[in-house]
């Protein structure tokens, strides 16, 4: 009994600092592996179909006949293979733009339906010719310029482009989903 | 049973542990200002109890969230009462966390040496918080997702690690199956464990420097058993009825009456998300509306004023509050916490009720005259947007709820998969992409413009056309009044003139037969029952003249749109697609789109043979309603 009560002190600090270690090894170890997966999102990851060097993708939004040359906006699908983690959806409503076009032009004007303050979808009100987010009142002109609000930025024009000849013109558009809240425009990916 | 108990309190020592739990001192006995603290346990267990309960129904994913909430709430027994005591209690929860965090600053009970209790406190308010905001989202429907949508994409502002923050969070750059198994995560793991460590540290140091009293002591000591239990247990029972009135309230609303309860009793189920279409009445929890209104202080500053608002000023709100026990030393300092914490809760109360009046003033103002301020037009306008929006949203959720509950149920590609081939659903945006900026229809989805060409409410109805034939109406704002040449053409001239003097009845009977070729789904019963006047009718279309442009059944001439099957699907989906085709307009057509000329490259065409058939089906309203709904909807048309 007595010898038990003598505790061994002699290397002590050393057995227990190498515990703290090994204990530290056997905690952290299950919890970095977690984490490592974890962070898994912030790998750069392409959308199915995106260029490897530009932003975004390009998708075909309608035919131009679709867009009456009224210089009123109106808002379109994108349409464009989706990956939501596991599964692949084809052909998805990916997002929203909308296009204008001026009187007797060709020229597409293209906006991408977010608002660039906190993501809500705008809805252009015909009675005022304003973009309107319905969120926290953001109010950009029908050219997409600011007009009050708490919104950074314009509303994100797009790159759009015809493509084939008379009836069959095409509207394609470059579909990019920029960071929010910032004053730059800067793609998610 | 006393031997037992004795080996038992041998083996773990519980008696000691049970009597250091119960006999807590209390001096100057017990009170109902104590119970706070209480209550809040009780809540947290009420939500820990009902949410595993909720746990073993919930499929955390983009094909599965909405739909097995829909199944808690519409198909489990008393699915809609657990969800709802889980939706109303995590509010009371919060309403409870302000009124204790109020209780110890008023009594000064967050001086030394019970700081470091206060600070795990303030961190027990953020992890309930947390659970609240994760919460909003797991239902994937509509108001959860575009909320949820903004309080992240604020979250992205946060300079340099902002944006991987906020891809951490939502599990990559877009919403989907990774933000709901983080966001669950969260909610029903990570979270409540913090809050369980948290709250277990909270306690074992409210006991170890025993409960904070203020004297005068009007009555002697006592212990914790029974006398503030029992007061504990009053207001543990009064919480609950509290949260059950508000889950059974609307039980009181006679026309509720014999509804599925889980139609409307507990919490509310919007339409699933939907990514690719705008919910305009997204707002946060209420809450949460405080720190939405205070946001639109910091309009027009840019990023700036949003970092300001978003992050900045409320840090520095909780980084006071953390700095409260030390101020609080002095006796200055304490009534500077007293100010500090009755102007904050007065601010946050004044925001909510300006959030909410905002929302609403469009109900309790009059238009402001044309000539009034531009903000307070603005500020009307986007009222009006948002309870229209809400209007919709309650539309949206009714139908998404109606489908589901359709014999053919849910299938594995989920509720959304439904909704986008749903007629009722889709026709009014493919209507106002692609119709509204030359017809008008009375669905109040679709935005009003200037018509240029007719209503296309009810096309091809009785009423629809008895209109057109009628000489008051064909050259009215509802028909003709709007076109370039049709308002004085052939059409409007045989109308005011020949069928003006024509016999009524004969009309009558015609317009009957035409309708008949739209085999109109609301008008079948009527369709049938009039059979003898639609064979009628038919004589009439030649007798009245009508063949005299018209085709008909295979006879007259054809310099105006065939009137065979007139308005039905076929005829609609050929009008639509090539309006310049002989069987319809011809060279007479004014300015209307071919929608789909393009019969074998469906891809060259505007209009999707999808979307083609799904906006033909919404203008001739075919489309799901269950047996009771139809019946109704006939007879109102009728």
């Amino acid at each position: 009994m007595s010898q038990s009560e003598q505790i061994d002190t002699a290397g002590a600090t050393r057995r227990g600092v190498i515990a703290t270690l090994l204990g530290l090894i056997v905690g952290l170890f299950p919890f970095a592996t977690g984490i490592f997966a974890f962070l898994n999102p912030l790998r750069t990851r392409k959308e199915p179909g995106a260029d490897a060097d530009k932003p975004g993708r390009l998708v075909r939004i309608a035919t131009l006949a679709a867009l009456p040359d009224d210089g009123v906006p109106r808002q379109f699908p994108v349409i464009a293979d989706r990956q939501d983690g596991w599964t692949r959806y084809r052909n998805e409503a990916i997002g929203a733009v909308y296009l204008r076009r001026q009187p007797g032009s060709e020229q597409i004007e293209a906006f991408n339906a977010t608002c660039p303050h906190a993501g809500c979808f705008v809805a252009f009100n015909r009675d005022r010719d304003v973009y309107q987010c319905p969120c926290h009142d953001s109010a950009f002109k029908v050219d997409g310029k600011f007009e009050f609000g708490p919104s950074p930025r314009d509303l994100d024009q797009l790159d759009a482009d015809l493509r084939g000849d008379g009836e069959q013109k095409e509207i394609w558009v470059r579909y990019v989903d920029y960071i929010t809240g910032i004053q730059d425009k800067i793609p998610k990916q | 049973m006393s031997a037992l108990f004795d080996w038992l309190d041998d083996r773990t020592g519980i008696r000691d542990l049970t009597h250091a739990a119960l006999y807590e001192h209390i001096p100057g006995g017990s009170r109902y200002r104590y119970v706070w603290g209480s209550t809040l346990v009780f809540a947290f267990t009420v939500q820990v109890v009902t949410g595993v309960f909720l746990w073993m129904c919930y499929s955390p994913s983009s094909q599965t969230a909405w739909e097995s909430v829909y199944y808690i709430q519409h198909e489990v027994q008393g699915g809609w009462l657990l969800r709802g005591l889980h939706h109303f209690m995590a509010q009371a929860m919060v309403v409870l966390l302000a009124l204790h965090l109020l209780q110890v600053v008023v009594d000064g009970a967050y001086r030394a040496p019970r700081e470091v209790n206060f600070w795990l406190g303030l961190v027990l308010m953020q992890i309930v918080l947390g659970l609240s905001l994760t919460g909003y989202l797991l239902p994937w429907d509509q108001k959860g997702y575009w909320a949820t949508r903004v309080a992240t994409n604020l979250m992205g502002i946060v300079p340099v690690v902002g944006p991987s923050l906020q891809k951490l969070v939502v599990g990559g750059t877009d919403y989907g199956h990774q933000t709901l198994t983080r966001f669950f995560a969260l909610h029903a793991g990570v979270l409540p464990g913090l809050l369980v460590l948290f709250l277990v540290l909270h306690i074992a140091l409210f006991r170890r420097h025993g409960i904070h009293t203020r004297p005068p002591y009007a009555r002697p000591d006592t212990t914790f058993w029974p006398d503030q239990v029992l007061k504990d247990a009053v207001a543990c029972l009064a919480v609950l009825i509290f949260v059950l009135v508000f889950v059974l309230r609307p039980a009181m609303d006679g026309a509720n009456t014999g509804r599925p309860p889980g139609e409307y009793l507990g919490a509310e189920l919007g339409a699933p998300a939907d990514p690719a279409n705008e919910y305009s009445a997204a707002r946060p929890e209420w809450y949460f509306l405080f720190l939405f209104q205070f946001l639109k202080l910091f309009e027009g500053q840019g990023a700036i004023g949003e970092l300001l608002g978003a992050i900045v000023v409320p840090g520095a709100i909780m980084f006071v509050l953390a700095l409260m026990p030390i101020v609080g030393r002095w006796k200055l300092g304490h009534i500077f916490n007293l100010g500090f914490l009755v102007i904050l809760l007065a601010g946050i109360g004044i925001l909510t009720g300006q959030a909410l009046y905002a929302d609403r003033m469009a109900h309790y103002v009059a238009q402001p005259p044309a000539d009034a301020d531009e903000s307070r037009a603005k500020s009307f306008e986007a009222s009006k947007a948002y309870l229209r929006a809400v209007e919709h949203a309650e539309k949206d959720a009714h139908r998404a709820i109606t489908l589901a509950k359709r014999p053919d149920g849910i299938p594995p590609t989920g509720m959304l998969s439904i909704l986008r081939e749903d007629p009722k659903t889709q026709g009014p945006r493919l209507f106002d992409r692609y119709c509204a900026s030359c017809h008008t229809h009375e669905d109040a989805r679709v935005v009003p413009a200037e018509p240029s060409a007719p209503n296309l409410t009810h096309f091809a109805s009785r009423a629809w056309i008895g209109g057109l034939l009628n000489p008051e109406q064909i050259a009215g704002p509802q028909y003709f009044g709007g076109t370039t040449t049709h308002k004085e053409g052939q059409m409007a001239d045989f109308v005011k003139n020949t069928l003006n003097e024509a016999d009524k009845n004969a009309v009558q009977q015609a317009v009957a037969a035409l309708s008949a070729e739209a085999k109109l789904p609301a008008q079948q019963s009527a369709d049938t029952q009039d059979a003898d006047l639609i064979t009628s009718g038919k004589q009439q279309i030649t007798t009245l003249g009508c063949t005299d442009c018209h085709a008909f059944d295979g006879k007259g001439e054809t310099t105006a749109p065939d009137l065979t099957g007139y308005g039905s699907h076929d005829w609609l989906v050929g009008m639509i697609g090539n309006p310049e085709h002989r069987r319809f307009y011809a060279q007479n057509n004014e300015r209307m789109p071919a929608f789909a000329k393009h019969a074998d490259e469906p891809e060259k065409n505007i209009l999707s043979p999808e979307n083609l058939d799904l906006l033909v089906r919404w203008l001739r309203g075919d489309w799901y309603e269950p047996a009771g709904a139809a019946a109704q909807a006939e007879q109102h048309r009728d």
